[in-house]
């Protein structure tokens, strides 16, 4: 895969996951997961989670190796 | 009594935490600013959420859930998921980069050189203490109150209200004790000692805050009981529905954007040992998050099942919750929690505000080259110092809510945010615009904050123009002042440019 297909799904993946963060159709929804978790609530903590996975592919897709170690020291 | 013992206990063990870092400490002044840039990804995970994660997360939460219901961790907690991680990647690793490069310890050496400005450096550096004090203000307020409520009738002998009823430890005693902790350890250790402390008590806050759910689920009856009382007294925090507007609720992903100009996280980025050390607190981040914040919210929502505090003191929500539902010994373990905290932001942006002071002000360009490093630490101290007494004096004077005042002092940093972002990627940007960005800020903040203080524009519980959000036109101001000013003035010297990109 080239560098800028990864960049391209990396930021793919960033815009979805900010466009999923706004559930409007939850937003006048009473019904409770779990019999005690509000769905609005749930749906977010979910969110949280999947958010962290999608981070963990945008760092494996396009982490700048060349930034590592003493990159900066070495200038 | 048995509270107060544990509390004590747990500030002896964290003053032995951040002390026994000073073994470590190599006596240079990059160090104890710094850590000689040497933080691996484990502490710069616990150091950056540690310091995020305040009394605005935990008594603030809890109070404006109280109010507001089950939208508040969509507003904040499932933003930062997504915003947070972002400003890491995209601001955090460039500035870490530039900082290794060119040396730099605060954000105002970064902007003068960038824009070679020392104007902008004046403006900018006031600008950022002021917006950092409210933020240190949240946290030893926080403390105050908590500790009020849950030692409520302890000592009958020597603390009683106005009225003469047994009252808790004042918030003004509860804040000496904090405020002297947290200048013990960073005075002697520096950035280091506040990377220990931060590791040590983001655990032990983690793991109260999911002990807090347990406990207090299990003396409410369970969970499902729990979320029945709410219901039946107050079904619309089970709901967003018209407590929270659809565009209030989008425009408060902006309000994320302030982690990209903290001062304090700026000093944390700065400590990472390589790029990949930023790795685990992207993905980490938002898990994190939403383990303190989720029990905080339900806590805030189920306290409204079971008491009848008025709206206005919802942050003593979570201290009167923990009293009234655990036991004394649980009841000081989870205070203890709580102070973590609080305390694990105060040891940052205190020893921020006292590095600023130091290569901002006092020993700026070839003096602080000069000048060696053990008078360069006994300034740094001094000034520490100075920010824990006047932050305390005006702890003694404060009283707006805890989320409120939060969101405030973050909208004014996420108004910022252009100015970082246009410095970071954009060449055009010249330092007329960064002015420009700069007094943008200032003047659209202050006359927000004004409105909001004489009560104008209320609406779903909270000042909202148009719909949305302060921070809304705050940022935009900023945003079109940056990229006015920058087109209308002379683009910057191609050759100075070429040591930014």
């Amino acid at each position: 895969m080239s560098v800028r297909t990864r960049r391209w799904l990396a930021g793919v993946l960033v815009v979805l996951i900010t466009l999923l963060h706004h559930d409007g159709w939850l937003w006048d929804d009473p019904s409770l997961v779990a019999n005690f978790l509000p769905i609005g609530l749930a749906y977010h903590a979910g969110f949280s989670f999947v958010a962290s996975l999608v981070w963990a592919v945008v760092v494996y897709l396009v982490w700048p190796t060349e930034d590592e170690g003493d990159w900066g020291a070495q200038q | 009594m048995t509270s107060l013992l544990i509390i004590v206990g747990y500030l002896a063990l964290l003053l032995t935490v951040a002390l026994a870092s000073s073994r470590f400490a190599k006596g240079t002044s990059e160090d104890f600013f710094l850590a000689s840039r040497s933080i691996g990804p484990f502490l710069l995970l616990m150091s950056l959420f540690g310091t995020t994660m305040t009394a605005f997360a935990l008594v603030g939460s809890t109070g404006k859930s109280y109010n507001l219901g089950v939208g508040v961790y969509g507003l904040m907690a499932s933003w930062a998921a997504v915003v947070h991680p972002l400003m890491f990647a995209l601001v955090g690793l460039k500035l870490w980069q530039l900082g290794r490069r060119h040396h730099y310890v605060t954000q105002v050496q970064y902007f003068r050189d960038r824009f070679q400005s020392d104007r902008l450096g004046q403006l900018l550096f006031p600008i950022l203490v002021l917006l950092v004090i409210p933020y240190l203000l949240i946290g030893v307020q926080g403390a105050g109150i908590t500790v009020a409520a849950v030692t409520k009738g302890a000592f009958p002998t020597f603390f009683v209200d106005a009225a003469g009823a047994p009252s808790g430890i004042p918030a003004w005693l509860t804040g000496a004790v904090i405020c002297g902790v947290v200048l013990t350890y960073v005075f002697w250790g520096g950035i280091r000692a506040a990377a220990w402390a931060n590791g040590f008590q983001t655990c032990i806050f983690v793991v109260v805050a999911v002990l807090t759910f347990f406990t207090i689920s299990s003396a409410l009856g369970g969970v499902e009981a729990a979320t029945a009382a709410t219901m039946a007294k107050r079904p619309e925090l089970l709901i967003r529905g018209q407590s929270i507007g659809q565009a209030q609720f989008l425009s408060y992903g902006l309000v994320g954007l302030s982690m990209g100009m903290f001062p304090h996280i700026f000093q944390h980025w700065m400590t990472a040992k390589s790029a990949s050390t930023f790795k685990l607190p992207v993905i980490a981040h938002p898990i994190l998050v939403a383990l303190v914040w989720l029990p905080c919210v339900v806590l805030g929502i189920w306290a409204a099942g079971q008491l009848s505090v008025p709206p206005a003191k919802a942050n003593a929500v979570l201290g009167i919750m923990v009293a009234k539902y655990t036991t004394p010994v649980m009841s000081g373990v989870l205070t203890a929690g709580i102070l973590a905290a609080i305390m694990s932001s105060l040891d940052s942006q205190f020893l921020c505000l006292g590095t600023m002071f130091t290569h901002d002000v006092v020993l700026r360009g070839e003096l602080l080259e000069s000048a060696d490093d053990a008078r360069v630490i006994w300034i740094g101290r001094a000034f520490v110092t100075g920010v824990v007494l006047v932050t305390y004096l005006l702890s003694l004077v404060s009283n707006r809510g805890i989320f409120d005042l939060g969101v405030w002092c973050f909208s004014g940093f996420s108004g910022l945010t252009p100015l970082v972002i246009a410095a970071l990627y954009w060449r055009r940007a010249t330092r007329v615009g960064a002015m420009a960005s700069v007094l943008a800020v200032v003047v659209s903040w202050s006359v927000l904050f004004a409105m909001d203080s004489m009560g104008v524009g209320g609406e779903h519980g909270e000042f909202l123009v148009g719909g949305v959000m302060p921070v809304t036109w705050v940022f935009l101001s900023s945003t079109i002042a940056m990229v006015v000013g920058s087109l209308l003035s002379t683009p910057p010297d191609a050759e100075h440019i070429r040591r930014f990109f």
